[in-house]
């Protein structure tokens, strides 16, 4: 059993390092990526079976697979793995956006000197370093994995990334150090608060568990910021987050899908599975700071990506309003909020993958991240269109799509408790539908516009602005002859989705569906874990076994 | 051992002086030689000797370290051979095989960094062109270079001869000068009085001096730091004598022991007792170069030959905190609490200066300079927890810290343009191109240094940073956490100028190594990965060390 989850955290490690050995050699691109490509899918038929393997009936362990050998007695860390619901979940997920990153990667063109095999060793490094931070169970080892996926994304963006890259890679390494940093304290804090408790230091999850509760509140609050600090700029809550725009803008699209659908959401599984388990005190008695935080997140986020003109930075502008609302959910503490948040945190990896997907084969055909760059893209390219539709759709939480479940669940769930957040966060849903809807109109609908006329990348746009004018401006008996002109050579220029980029999206726009009139199953895995994170919490749930508030 | 009906002489444990004896010994029999060998077999002589003698020493301190012989206070309790010395013995022994290698090295600069004359500067420099010329000299890598930067001879076996047929030699003398110094530190972090102490610190100091204006040949600058180091660290010396002398009118006793005891149960005067714990403090700081008495080592780092700096950096550091933690354990461990808070702020103005000031450096030598003042920072916090976990912290932090350090070292040397080594970042544009191997090392080694897990810079710090916390020093490992993060932004800089950055289009050539070189590098990163996944037998070593007394 244990050794299946070994199996998942060595093959991406792996696959890794044999695209890495590839990577310096032209002539070995391709076999690198494929070898990449076998990797992923192994990891994927893996987790299929854990998944298959997964027992959610009632008195199942905390972890399940567990795996535990000594690493550094003199520290007592232990190199420990355990499954629970929540990391069996963003395990599975990781394991269906890497095949589908490296799919969408195979197309792109890399900077000179740069391979594919090293881009793909690089997701792949990532992977595996992802796999043992969501399966760590000793806290030194998730400490070591935490600061460690830095360093294959920093060079996913660094090397693969915008003009701006060297900027975002080290704003990026910096924030996240340094969360990492005093997250380090809290974690030392805690070694040494065990050493006195316990009798000896150790890092064990479960026993730190029993042991951390009980600490005095002044002292669970100081190793809960600790922890906090770290997680909240991973998981970017406001202010801790104007990292997030500049890295997602400057990441290649497939090394920005793994950053924010999945780099970012150890952030959110950091509060579930350390912050509240560990510290239920001070979650308690803090509950109000981060609420407020994420309430700000939701509003300002949505503000703000409607206020972009990048597309890539609008996107990653949206997660910082979802992240504001899985935020919402884990600390209102009541079993439907956190099992929306639980559920939101797979949602929204998917919608916003599917969303950076989009964007990136616009980018593409146009050349250019900039809205302005785009217009009336649906008559050249419908299909494109028709995705980006439904991965904005499925964004901004539409009933019938993936993410309407668990954002509903979280505000059903956080209601009871915490109405006015509520309230002020269910604002926010409003705001997402205008800032996606605005987004959709100005680049998919209307007159054809900028890349999308001439799709010649950024230096067309003066030509652009020009040719839209004449055509709208004028109105004479020429202009609709211009017009189709126009047409013809965008035809050439900008194309619909290939074969190959729709069989890259239609996985996900499955998933979009299947689990927006399907949660059961995924919901399933996660309630057992959902109820045992209430438990250690130690708060009444305010929603009645069969779902209506007290 | 020696009490007051003890015979005249005092008792010397031959056994366990032995790692001393061996090195001390050949030193001098590295003198002798010097005088009676002939020019041509010299340097390989004096190489072997060398190695010979420190591989044994550290084989005898293994044999000693293993036997589990109880630690002993020998000539007259003058000196403490007890477990944390034994474990700094085995650092500094291990730290010198590369360090030693490293100076050894002539395959990266004709002749050697140590021309002992401009006449054989010139004819290596002829050496070097004729033959470039004939094709004799490997090519390194890169093409785009021009001079004898460019080449570089591929095996060091491949002696340079001048005219006549005459070799040409740098100074054999550096080995004799090393092992000294190498004496002197050995003495220096297990002497048990402040006398033995002063006198291994000036016979580890003295060679050091004249190492660093070795290769004035080259550079003007490397005999500018030596004047410099020379004039500062005469000064650090009469001040630690001063500390001497004050404590000695304190407890009438330079023994470390007897200090300790008069300040536990006396109603003596507190003010020579501080005032020479400060006098002496200040001395070994310098040693240690901890901020704010580092002022000399960007200087002396840039400026001396590299290999020297990495000998220095890596061994110097070793010895003055043995030195340090003997000193406050032994002696003043009883006052702890009297003389903490200024240390306090000793260590937080060291990791500030060490990391500020490392963020405007744009010269590579210089930047490893700061960074070591900022690491002396995090060394000290080890240091002040006066316990167990604090002890065994700092003593891996050093072995760890110094084959990290002595590696890059090493790597710097590698990295040359048209005037020798291209030590300004600026040079280092691109290197990740031009040369994978290299730049994937030195971004391992920045790593180790900015503490990223997996590498022994993780491990140190960790260790360091909760012995530190137990030992309820909290705004403190705050502070150096900070200050970590600051820092590893000069570390992630040169990685970025490495990879992200376009490389400069008469930018330096990488040399190839020569085996020497190879092997140094190697070692030193292997154990900065290995005590960064598997540190257990070392922490295992260091763990449960005490002084004596």
């Amino acid at each position: 059993m244990s050794a299946l989850l070994l199996a998942l955290l060595l093959v991406p490690l792996i696959g890794a390092a044999v695209c890495g050995a590839m990577a310096t050699r032209e002539d070995l691109d391709r076999a690198g990526r494929i070898v990449g490509l076998a990797s992923a899918a192994v990891s994927l038929v893996l987790v299929v079976v854990v998944w298959s393997q997964f027992a959610t009936g009632p008195g199942t362990p905390r972890f399940q697979f567990a795996l535990s050998v000594d690493w550094i007695p003199a520290f007592g860390t232990r190199f420990a793995l355990g499954l629970d619901g929540i990391a069996l979940t963003m395990i599975a997920l990781l394991a269906v956006l890497v095949p589908v990153v490296l799919a969408f990667a195979w197309a792109d063109k890399l900077p000179p000197g740069r391979t594919g095999s090293g881009f793909t060793a690089l997701i792949l490094a990532t992977q595996g370093v992802l796999v043992g931070v969501f399966a760590a169970t000793d806290v030194f080892l998730f400490y070591v994995l935490f600061e460690a996926m830095l360093i294959p994304m920093y060079f996913v963006i660094g090397r693969f990334g915008g003009p701006r890259r060297q900027y975002a890679a080290v704003k990026f390494f910096l924030y996240s150090f340094l969360g990492g940093l005093i997250m380090l304290a809290s974690v030392i804090g805690l070694f040494v608060a065990s050493d006195t408790r316990l009798g000896e230091g150790t890092f064990d999850w479960t026993a730190l568990q029993g042991m951390a509760a009980q600490l005095p509140l002044s002292t669970q609050i100081w190793l809960f910021l600790g922890f906090f600090a770290a997680f909240a700029i991973k998981a970017p809550l406001v202010p801790f987050h104007t990292w997030l725009p500049d890295a997602g803008a400057e990441a290649p699209i497939a090394g920005g899908v793994i950053l924010l659908g999945l780099l970012d959401k150890v952030g959110t599984f950091g509060f579930l599975r350390y912050t509240l388990p560990l510290f239920p005190a001070a979650s308690q008695e803090l509950a109000p700071l981060v609420l407020t935080l994420a309430v700000i997140g939701v509003l300002y986020g949505s503000l703000l990506a409607a206020a972009q003109t990048d597309l890539k930075r609008f996107v990653a502008y949206t997660s910082i309003a979802h992240f504001g609302f899985i935020a919402l959910g884990i600390f209102a503490f009541s079993s439907q909020s956190l099992a929306g948040s639980a559920l939101y945190m797979v949602n929204h990896g998917i919608s916003t993958a599917m969303l950076f997907l989009v964007v990136g084969l616009l980018i593409r055909r146009g050349g250019t991240s900039a809205m302005t760059e785009y217009g009336g893209v649906g008559r050249v390219a419908p299909l494109l269109a028709g995705m980006f539709l439904v991965a904005g759709l499925s964004t901004i939480a539409l009933p019938g799509t993936n993410s309407f479940i668990s954002e509903f669940l979280v505000l059903l769930g956080a209601f009871p408790r915490e109405p006015v957040f509520s309230v002020i966060a269910t604002v926010g849903i409003v705001f997402a539908a205008l800032y996606m809807l605005w987004v959709i109109q100005r680049t998919m609908t209307g007159p054809l516009r900028g890349a999308a006329v001439v799709g010649d990348g950024p230096g067309a746009a003066s030509a652009a602005t020009f040719g839209g004018d004449t055509g709208s401006g004028a109105g004479t008996g020429t202009g609709s002859d211009a017009d189709e002109s126009w047409m013809r050579r965008t035809t050439a220029r900008f194309g619909d989705l290939t074969r190959g980029e729709v069989a890259v999206l239609a996985p996900l726009v499955a998933l979009i569906l299947v689990l927006g009139f399907f949660p059961g199953p995924v919901l399933e895995v996660l309630d057992p874990t959902v109820s045992a994170t209430l438990s250690e919490v130690g708060v009444p749930d305010p929603v009645t076994p069969n779902g209506v508030p007290r | 051992m020696t009490g007051p009906l003890a015979p005249a002489f005092p008792t010397v444990d031959y056994g366990a002086l032995a790692p001393v004896l061996i090195v001390l010994g050949a030193a001098c029999l590295a003198v002798l030689l010097e005088a009676l060998l002939p020019l041509r077999v010299r340097g390989r002589v004096q190489l072997g000797l060398t190695l010979v003698a420190v591989v044994g020493a550290l084989l005898a301190v293994i044999v000693r370290a293993t036997s589990g012989a109880p630690a002993v206070s020998t000539l007259s309790g003058a000196i403490a051979v007890d477990g944390p010395a034994l474990f700094l013995w085995g650092t500094l022994l291990a730290l010198a095989v590369p360090s030693v290698l490293l100076l050894a090295d002539k395959s990266v600069e004709p002749g050697g960094a140590f021309l002992a004359d401009p006449v054989a500067l010139g004819e290596a420099e002829a050496d070097q062109q004729a033959r470039e010329k004939a094709g004799v000299g490997a090519r390194s890598a890169s093409s785009g270079s021009s001079g004898r930067a460019g080449g570089s001879s591929g095996a060091s076996g491949a002696r340079l001869t001048g005219r006549g047929g005459r070799p040409v030699e740098g100074h054999t003398e550096i080995y004799a000068l090393v092992l000294f110094a190498l004496g002197g530190m050995l003495v220096f972090c297990a002497s048990d009085d402040l006398l033995t102490m002063f006198i291994a610190l000036e016979v580890l100091s003295l060679p050091l001096y004249l190492l660093c204006g070795l290769a004035r040949r080259r550079r003007l600058m490397s005999q500018e730091s030596a004047v410099k180091y020379f004039l500062l660290g005469a000064f650090s010396s009469a001040f630690f004598l001063y500390g001497l002398a004050l404590l000695y009118g304190y407890a009438d006793s330079v023994k470390l022991s007897d200090i300790s005891l008069a300040a536990a149960g006396s109603l003596r005067p507190d003010s020579l007792l501080f005032g020479g714990l400060a006098l002496l403090v200040v001395g070994l700081m310098f040693k240690a170069s901890v901020g704010p008495f580092h002022t000399w080592t960007p200087d002396v780092y840039q400026g001396a030959p590299t290999s020297v700096t990495a000998f220095m950096a890596a061994c110097t550091k070793v010895a003055a905190f043995g030195a340090i933690l003997r000193v406050f354990t032994v002696a003043f461990g009883s006052t702890v609490w009297e003389w903490r808070g200024v240390l306090w702020v000793v260590a937080i103005v060291s990791m500030l200066i060490g990391a500020v000031l490392g963020l405007t450096q744009t010269d590579v030598k210089r930047m490893i300079a700061y960074s070591s003042v900022a690491h002396a920072g995090f060394l000290l916090l080890g240091a002040m927890a006066i316990t167990p976990a604090g002890l065994s912290a700092t003593l891996f932090y050093l072995l760890a810290y110094g084959f990290t350090t002595v590696a890059l070292f090493g790597l710097v040397s590698l990295v040359r343009g048209p005037d020798g080594e291209a030590t300004h970042l600026s040079a280092w544009a691109g290197l990740g191109k031009r040369s994978p191997v290299v730049a994937a090392a030195v971004t391992f080694l920045m790593l180790a240094l900015a503490g990223i897990p997996l590498t022994s810079g993780f491990t140190a710090k960790f260790a360091v940073f909760s012995a530190a916390l137990a030992d309820g020093m909290t705004p403190l490992v705050i502070v150096a956490l900070v200050v970590s993060a600051v820092a590893a932004f000069f570390y992630l800089r040169v990685v970025v100028l490495m990879y992200f950055s376009e490389p400069a289009a008469d930018g330096p050539t990488v040399s190839v190594p020569g085996p020497f070189t190879t092997v140094a590098i190697t070692l030193g990163v292997v154990v900065t990965l290995l005590l960064g996944v598997v540190p257990t037998a070392v922490l295992g070593w260091a763990d449960g060390l005490s002084f004596l007394g």
